[in-house]
């Protein structure tokens, strides 16, 4: 796992990779994992030669990023406000534009690198690999989502350590594997820092005044996200590595 | 561990007594479990039905007093929302108003001009209105500004005030705006929506009643205008509202208004479901929705997926309605929102249990019991499946310690969820299951196996399966699998795959249907009151009996005696403020004479009118009060009786605040015009409908003329084949390419191919010289000739140039594949050679036959120059003809041909005249298999020739009568003789299954599996078995496949062999003729076709017939199976498709005289028949011709006799003494 990440940022594309591939207000999450996703992209497609069926797999994270994303952003919304479709919309589209954007790269950067890092390992992911099982960890994940926007907790420390649970959860009944474990607590983490850090230097503000418990749940928000993206992004890989065998 | 251990052992014993019960008893449990789900749904029916609409409940308004926060102990009726202040008291002014008398000088304008105009000083009342100190500042509602999205109507409602809301709002309260306004319609209409609106409008809002019911237009014929003035207050002062009440009664009294005035009405809105949250919800369904999907999808191996499926979605289902019932019933009532959490709680259950408790019992062994099977299948997952449920139960425990009420409650539905989940998998789905498993198909299985012909199989299907199981009763044709049709093959032009994509999918109506069935949910969802309430007013205004319906009304009748219709125009003269004596029946009086064009406008009250929020949009009160950003979601609004004003004006008053544009709609006011206008519209509409109409059917009958084909689905369609020179063109009139299809021409031959065979890679043909040539498949590029025995007339074409290269042992044509362009080379010289070729027949007498096998092995070599040139220079002194005509003439039915060979005596006559006594035996059949070739003689001698070295491999004479028909399969060689009997050979090669010695061009040496030979091996062939009377007839017709052997005889019968042993399985009798067609396949599927013109499908597997038609009259020539159709010829020329499942003709194609019997299936979905020197390619699905494809240029008259179909998409066509090669590019394309 070091490893590769010393190679990831030993590459010499990387800072081409960062400085043009993303806006400069772009969220933390996606845009750290999108860097570190997108040189350890262009190693794996150096070592690589199925170059389509990675680009077709990177399309359909992308689009399950971006739906995701707009759907989850949809889920936070506060009820209590009656709106409008036509405000909903508008401020879909005019006020943050680029989250489900990034989200989408960042989905399609994350479940490449899950395989990626699979196969690295050497150690291919077994376990319950087929479609319902990822369909229910998406199920899940948004069940995740939807607890941490709609339910009352009593205080902070109550919600994260709920989530953290459900989080860990998550992982232990749709991957159980070390190398996802750590994949996503790193994309938790440096998602999480970034935002932070975003947020700080005003680029970014959360809706919400109350920083602190938006911070608490952030993290597990974003392991659970990775967990189940790059449940994806394996069964995708999988699906294109059948294939030929099928025909 | 061994408490471990014997858990384990226990918990397995149960699960499989378990098992059997739940398979020996299934309907008592079936029923239970009914019963059972029933019982703890019960509790649901005290559940409120979920839905937004609005909850009413009714106080009195005398002695109200705001309901506190704590329930009290006896609520009575009461609801459980009526607790605490309510969000606003609406307050609510109704006011009609109309000028009267009418008289014809007024404009239409006037109806609503001066009424209206009339709002300003009642709002000046209202908000002056003060009672002991409280006015109206203090107690209403005060709003703040409106939502940021909604500036335009920032001028329009109230900002940072009451919330007091009338139709003055147009003007901004002011009056002065009001009367300079020149066209009031104008502003009212500016803001509403165009299009299609589900919500309450802005006329709506301001207006307080519906906009059909306002009477501002100018053809309104009652000439009243109502609207209200809507105050929101925030608290309750039940003196200063009966004060203001009272003021303005007494300001503009209702005489006959009978209104109650005691009722206060709460409405309670449940939750909006915006579209924020309607789209989480909706991915949500659909996640599960893909997750049932991928779950059902892996059930497989049992009769009907389907049930099996739904039973799986139905256990889980009910267990959650279960959970639900037993929760409530214990008094725990659920808080969440029920249609959120739904979707996770199906996916914390799960259908994994389900699936692996089918697949465990799937893969029993299948000879089993069903009961055993059941037992063993689920004591064999037992151990897991409990293991599971513990770790779920832990999971869901554990969450129930974080101490959140909602996902405690959701764990606890959870837990109860799982647990009757378990039951229900136990008793339902297994039951089910095992219903499902009897109800299985032996037939169903063993299709399902892969039919390993000629292997010896271990668990040996075939003996068992009859006799352990009794055949099953219904004789359905479920051995096919009836797939959807595949994409048509050959390429289309992109309008027709558009409608044939439409017309496959029924696209166009499923989307009418469902946007109608969206758009008829839209209109009842979104106004259900409305629509109520219109459809009680048309039936009360159309029944004689609505009257007596109103009790107001009759109440009021008797009150005012003087009311009738003649009194009504000497009332109406009264002063201004006073009152009009009317009601009513005076309404109803006056306008029903309708050709009295004055009639005076009646302001009446109803019983309708007590609520006038009753017949707006629920969405009324939540849209006003949004607008504010306050929600009215799960709270509620305490209703007021309303205020009724009734304000009558004079016409002066009305002429007097005319706007000076307001006489131009003069010309249009009276009534009359308004009536003829009316008029003028129906005519319009009707006219417009009856355009509409026509134009309709037109275009309907243009989209038949398009899209149907005129002879769809007719008998005996003739398409009628196209000459040489026109274009071939299909029933839309496009014509494909013909550059695409280009065929191969391959000659060689002298005399008439009598046999072909092939196996994908190469081709072999016999002439009824006995010369054997072997051709590529691909190229078609002729690689070895094999002389007949005693016939060394293998030079018909470049091989008669190179003798040397025959003479110094290489028995291929070197040029052939050196010059491709085969055609060019040997038509020149083909009409010469067969002119005057001298027949070489007498001259050679060499007999390869008798040669022993280890010469052939390392080769022969003879010296047949000089033989050849002597007969040459013979030939050239005294030509003699014999083969004065190279190509026979032509049998007008050739299929009959090898039927023909079946009559022991008579003897083909074109061999007998050709092979008097030296012709050592000619070759009856032929088979190919890898590098073999099986040659069948008429003298009964079975020859295996190398095709690719043109070698001897083998010899076998052990039977004497001809051999008729041949067939290869892995090892072994079948023949059918003509005496009737059938002899099974073993080829036994010393050295198993060498190098692939010549397998077609590099590169495309996957194809079949069948076992090739080199060169180096020994090959034997023995006789493992005869069956000497397998037939009392001939055997006519031999297939093989699936590892059995099926023989068709004169004698009427069919049999069936297994290869491995040679037994006979089933003897078949049907037909009343003699067999003349066999078809079967991998997938063991059997049809036979007689001389009786039957068609009989069988199954192979217990021998009962299937099905049984007639189809053609005289016989049966060629029969091929799809997967969803059968495929017959017959001697009346006639091409018929089946539905094989059903039996029903599909439709038929009449095909040329004599060409009927070559057919050949290259996909499923296409057809190639042969013609008059043209194949034809046919989609079977539609029955249309795709294409046809000339062969050559001097085939023109030729009939295609015999066509074979190779697996790379080739087809070989006989025709004479020529093989034509074509090749489907299309076809290539998707199977590689």
């Amino acid at each position: 796992m070091p490893q590769l990440e010393d190679r990831c940022w030993s590459c010499s594309c990387s800072p081409g990779m960062k400085s043009k591939g993303f806006p400069p207000a772009s969220r933390a999450r996606e845009a750290m994992s999108a860097v570190a996703g997108a040189v350890s992209q262009a190693v794996c497609s150096l070592r690589r030669l199925h170059s389509a069926g990675l680009v077709r797999r990177g399309v359909v994270l992308f689009a399950v990023g971006v739906f995701l994303a707009l759907v989850l952003y949809l889920l936070q919304i506060k009820r209590n406000v009656v709106l409008f479709p036509e405000e909903v919309l508008d401020t879909l589209l005019s006020s943050s534009w680029w989250i489900p954007l990034s989200c989408g790269t960042a989905a399609a950067v994350v479940g490449l690198l899950y395989p990626c890092l699979d196969s690295h390992l050497g150690e291919p992911h077994k376990f319950k690999r087929e479609w319902a099982s990822v369909m229910r960890c998406i199920a899940v994940f948004v069940g995740i989502n939807h607890a941490s926007a709609k339910l009352d907790f009593a205080n902070n420390m109550q919600l994260s350590l709920t989530l953290a649970a459900l989080s860990l959860g998550l992982w232990w009944t749709f991957d159980r594997s070390r190398s996802g474990f750590g994949l996503g607590l790193t994309t938790a983490l440096l998602a999480t820092l970034i935002a932070q850090l975003l947020v700080y230097n005003g680029i970014y503000q959360y809706t919400s005044p109350e920083v602190r418990s938006v911070r608490s749940w952030l993290p597990c928000i974003f392991f659970s996200g990775g967990v189940t993206v790059g449940n994806i992004g394996r069964q995708l890989a999988m699906g294109s590595a059948e294939k030929p065998h099928s025909d | 561990m061994t408490v471990r251990e014997r858990l384990r052992q226990n918990i397995s014993a149960a699960f499989y007594r378990h098992g059997l019960l739940c398979a020996s008893y299934p309907v008592p449990i079936i029923l239970f479990t009914s019963v059972s789900i029933l019982t703890c749904c019960y509790p649901l029916l005290k559940l409120p039905l979920p839905g937004t609409g609005p909850v009413e409940f009714t106080t009195g308004a005398k002695d109200y007093s705001v309901p506190s926060h704590e329930p009290q102990g006896d609520l009575g009726e009461r609801p459980d929302w009526y607790q605490g202040p309510p969000v606003a008291y609406i307050q609510q002014v109704l006011v009609k108003a109309a000028v009267s008398p009418w008289d014809s000088s007024l404009v239409p304008v006037d109806v609503f001009r001066s009424p209206l105009g009339r709002v300003f000083s009642l709002l000046e009342e209202i908000r002056n209105h003060v009672y002991t100190d409280r006015s109206l500042e203090t107690l209403c509602l005060q709003v703040t500004e409106l939502l940021p999205g909604l500036r335009r109507m920032q001028s329009i409602l109230p900002e940072h005030g009451c919330l007091l809301v009338s139709p003055g709002n147009y003007w901004q309260n002011r009056r002065d705006l009001f009367d300079s306004d020149p066209d009031i319609l104008k502003t009212v209409h500016q803001h509403e929506p165009k299009g299609i609106h589900t919500s309450a409008t802005l006329k709506d809002l301001l207006f307080g009643v519906p906009g059909k019911n306002t009477g501002v237009s100018l053809y309104s014929r009652k000439r009243v205008v109502t609207y209200t003035i809507t105050i929101a207050l925030s608290s309750y002062d039940a003196r200063f509202v009966a004060s203001l009440r009272a003021r303005l009664k007494q300001l503009h009294p209702s005489v006959n208004c009978t209104l109650r005035e005691d009722h206060m009405v709460h409405v309670h809105f449940k939750e909006e479901i915006g579209i924020a949250e309607l789209i989480p919800l909706v991915t949500t369904y659909i996640i599960l929705f893909a997750y049932i999907y991928f779950s059902t999808r892996k059930i497989d191996m049992v009769k009907s997926k389907w049930g099996l499926a739904l039973a799986a979605v139905v256990t889980v289902l009910s267990s959650l309605l279960m959970s639900v019932g037993l929760c409530t019933l214990f008094g725990l009532t659920p808080t969440l929102n029920g249609g959120s959490i739904f979707p996770y709680l199906v996916v914390v259950i799960g259908l994994e249990n389900v699936l692996v408790l089918t697949k465990s019992v799937v893969s029993t062994p299948v000879d089993l019991e069903v009961k055993l099977r059941i037992a063993q299948g689920l004591s064999s997952e037992s151990w897991s499946i409990m293991k599971n449920m513990a770790t779920e139960l832990v999971i869901i425990l554990i969450g129930y310690f974080t101490l959140v009420p909602a996902i405690q409650e959701f764990c606890l539905f959870a837990v109860v969820g799982l647990v009757s989940d378990f039951f229900l998998q136990m008793f339902f789905f297994t039951t089910v299951l095992s219903i499902d498993i009897r109800r299985m198909e032996l037939a169903d299985l063993n299709r399902r196996l892969p039919a390993e012909a000629g292997m010896p199989p271990p668990p040996k299907p075939g003996p068992l399966r009859p006799r352990e199981a009794p055949p099953p009763p219904r004789p359905s044709p479920h051995t096919i699998t009836l797939q959807a049709p595949a994409f048509r093959n050959l390429r289309l032009p992109k309008r027709l795959r558009v409608v044939y994509f439409l017309a496959r999918t029924r696209l166009a109506q499923r989307i009418i249907m469902v946007g109608t069935v969206i758009w008829i949910g839209i209109l009842v969802y979104t106004d259900p009151a409305g629509l109520r309430t219109y459809l009680a007013a048309q039936v009360s205004e159309q029944s004689p009996l609505g009257e007596a319906g109103l009790p107001p009304h009759l109440g009021v009748a008797p009150v005012f005696p003087g009311g009738d219709p003649t009194s009504t125009l000497s009332v109406l003269p009264a002063p201004e403020p006073t009152p009009l004596p009317e009601n009513q029946s005076q309404g109803h009086g006056a306008s029903r004479p309708g050709g009295a064009p004055l009639t005076s406008p009646q302001i009446s009250w109803g019983s309708e009118d007590e609520e006038v929020w009753r017949r707006l949009s629920f969405r009324y009160w939540p849209s006003l009060f949004s607008y504010y950003n306050i929600t009215l979601a799960k709270r509620y609004i305490s209703i007021l009786p309303v205020i009724p004003v009734t304000l009558h004006l004079n016409p002066q008053e009305a002429i007097e605040m005319r706007h000076p544009q307001d006489t131009q709609h003069a010309p249009r006011s009276s009534a009359k015009t308004t009536d003829l206008q009316t008029d003028l519209t129906l005519y319009k509409v009707a006219a417009l409908g009856l355009f509409a109409g026509v134009v309709l059917v037109l275009l309907l009958f243009c989209l038949y003329r398009v899209l149907c084909p005129r002879n769809y689905g007719q008998n005996g369609v003739q398409h009628g084949r196209r000459r040489r020179g026109d274009l071939p063109c299909d029933e839309y009139g496009y014509s494909p390419p013909v550059s695409e299809i280009s065929p191969l021409l391959l000659r060689g031959h002298s005399m008439d191919i009598e046999c072909l065979a092939s196996d994908g890679m190469l081709l072999a043909s016999c002439c009824l010289a006995g010369q054997i040539r072997v051709w590529d498949a691909q190229t078609g590029d002729c690689l070895t000739v094999i002389p007949n025995n005693g016939l060394r007339r293998s030079s018909s074409s470049g091989c008669w140039e190179h003798r040397d290269g025959w003479d110094s042992l290489t028995p291929t044509c070197e040029p052939d594949y050196n010059e491709p362009p085969l055609r060019r080379r040997v038509t020149p010289s083909r009409p010469t050679l067969f002119g005057d070729q001298p027949d070489l027949t007498p001259l050679i007498d060499t007999n390869f036959g008798e040669l022993p096998p280890s010469h052939t092995t390392v080769g022969f070599g003879f010296d047949f120059g000089g033989l050849v040139e002597k007969a040459y220079k013979e030939h050239e002194a005294s030509p003699t003809m014999h083969f004065t005509a190279p190509t026979p003439p032509v049998t007008p039915a050739p299929p009959q041909r090898r039927r023909s060979l079946g009559d022991p005596p008579v003897a083909p006559p074109e061999r007998i005249n050709v092979s008097p006594g030296e012709w050592d035996s000619s070759v009856w059949s032929l088979e190919l298999r890898g590098n073999l070739i099986a040659a069948g003689r008429s003298s009964g001698k079975l020859e295996l020739w190398d095709a690719v070295e043109g070698t001897l491999r083998c010899c076998n004479e052990d039977g004497s009568s001809g051999i008729t028909a041949l067939a290869f399969l892995n090892n072994r060689i079948v023949a059918a003789r003509l005496n009737g009997s059938l002899d099974f050979f073993t080829v036994d090669i010393n050295k198993p299954l060498g190098l692939l010695q010549y397998r077609g061009p590099p590169g495309r040496a996957s194809l079949p599996s069948s076992p090739c030979y080199s060169s180096e091996d020994v090959i034997s062939c023995q006789l493992t078995r005869s069956v000497q009377c397998a037939h009392q007839k001939p055997i006519t017709v031999l297939r093989a496949a699936a590892g059995r052997v099926v023989t068709g005889s004169q004698d009427h019968t069919v049999r069936v062999y297994r290869l491995e042993d040679s037994c006979c399985l089933f003897t078949l009798q049907g037909h009343s003729g003699g067999i003349t067609a066999i078809y079967i396949d991998q997938t063991m599927v059997l049809a036979s076709g007689g001389q009786d013109g039957a068609i009989c499908l069988w199954d192979v597997l217990t021998g009962s017939r299937v099905s049984h038609v007639y189809g053609h009259r005289g016989d049966v020539t060629s029969l091929v199976c799809t997967n969803s159709c059968v495929i017959s010829s017959g001697l009346d020329d006639l091409i018929c498709i089946w539905d094989r499942s059903t039996g029903i003709k599909l439709y038929s194609i009449q095909q040329e005289v004599g060409c009927g019997s070559s057919l050949g299936v290259i996909s499923d979905s296409l057809l190639v028949t042969g013609g008059h020197g043209c194949v034809s390619f046919w989609d079977l699905n539609y029955g249309d011709l795709l294409q046809t494809v000339y062969l050559g240029q001097n085939s023109e008259g030729q009939h295609v006799r015999q066509l074979l179909v190779l697996d790379n998409a080739a087809i070989v066509c006989d025709f004479g003494s020529e093989l034509s090669l074509v090749y489907v590019p299309s076809v290539l394309e998707k199977l590689d």
